[in-house]
């Protein structure tokens, strides 16, 4: 095989790679999105965890994963398989920690049927502006 | 003894590949903090099966690709659910049996349950693991233990 031909074999792998990276990027975006959304459709806390779950592994891994194809084999390659291995590890034992506190706080998990914890937990509107500036006014004027 | 030249071999292993720098000083000083931090876990008797598992080295990676392809089918899973516009969810709270015979490999096996969206392990006491599943489906899947039967092959328990 001559020179030439061998040279346009890698250009054809290293575009490939560069391709796939781009589509790794883009899906992992996507499942990063989809993570928000589940945070906000979700009724209660133990459930939103598990939105949070799409966003650390699927959206974290193939952002991951695409950015190493980008780069190919170096330094920064290991460097983000370490990231991806860093977030494996740690990312269940703060979830783990979350539902413990949560636990311990005495949420109980949201079952079928059930209002979500906004229609719970939310008092109405927060103090209009005028009533902040009040407050403010009545702390500046004691201090 | 082996274990903590492993560690000591893979902290150096570490700290080479995010350093990037090959000049004497440098080397020798990543081998002074190294063995400094050997040192440390070793006064703290954290080097043992639990701190250090070098037992799984061989094995573990190739249970990882199989958690990959699980995690991939779950998050599909999980997305398909949120992006519905009926939200099908029904979210219930079950326990499952960690048949593995030590803490190393019920933790193991707790943190594999975290990872997979749709099922988190709440409270992880001795021999039992409670999870909240987004799914009655997924329960009942973590309930029939294809999970935790890896996990003991993992660990080399007898499942």
């Amino acid at each position: 095989m001559d020179a030439l031909a061998e040279g346009s074999i890698a250009a054809t792998i290293a575009t490939a790679a560069e391709v796939l990276g781009w589509i790794c990027v883009i899906a992992g975006a996507f499942f990063c999105l989809v993570g928000g959304i589940g945070l906000l459709r979700m009724p209660d806390m133990f459930t939103r965890m598990h939105a949070a779950g799409v966003t650390d592994t699927m959206g974290a891994g193939l952002i991951l994963a695409g950015l190493a194809l980008h780069e190919g084999f170096t330094l920064i390659t290991v460097k983000l398989g370490f990231i991806l291995l860093f977030i494996v590890f740690s990312s269940p034992t703060a979830t783990h920690a979350l539902s413990q506190a949560a636990l311990a706080g005495g949420l109980t998990p949201w079952r079928k049927g059930e209002p979500r914890d906004s229609e719970v937990y939310s008092t109405g509107p927060g103090p209009s502006k005028e009533e902040k500036a009040t407050a403010r006014e009545e702390a500046s004027s004691k201090g | 003894m082996l274990r903590i030249i492993s560690l000591g071999l893979l902290l150096y292993g570490t700290w080479l590949l995010l350093s990037g720098h090959y000049d004497p000083l440098l080397l020798t000083l990543g081998a002074l903090s190294c063995a400094a931090v050997v040192g440390v876990c070793w006064r703290m008797d954290t080097i043992d099966r639990e701190g250090h598992p070098n037992h799984l080295t061989w094995r573990a990676p190739w249970y990882w690709v199989w958690l990959a392809w699980e995690i991939v089918k779950s998050n599909i899973d999980v997305t398909r659910r949120i992006l519905s516009p009926s939200l099908p969810i029904d979210p219930c709270v079950t326990e499952v049996l960690a048949t593995q015979s030590d803490d190393l490999g019920q933790v193991i096996y707790a943190n594999w349950i975290t990872l997979t969206p749709g099922t988190v392990a709440m409270v992880v006491v001795p021999g039992r693991i409670v999870v909240h599943a987004l799914t009655a489906e997924g329960a009942k899947e973590l309930e029939g233990g294809r999970m935790g039967r890896r996990v003991c092959r993992m660990m080399g328990d007898p499942a």
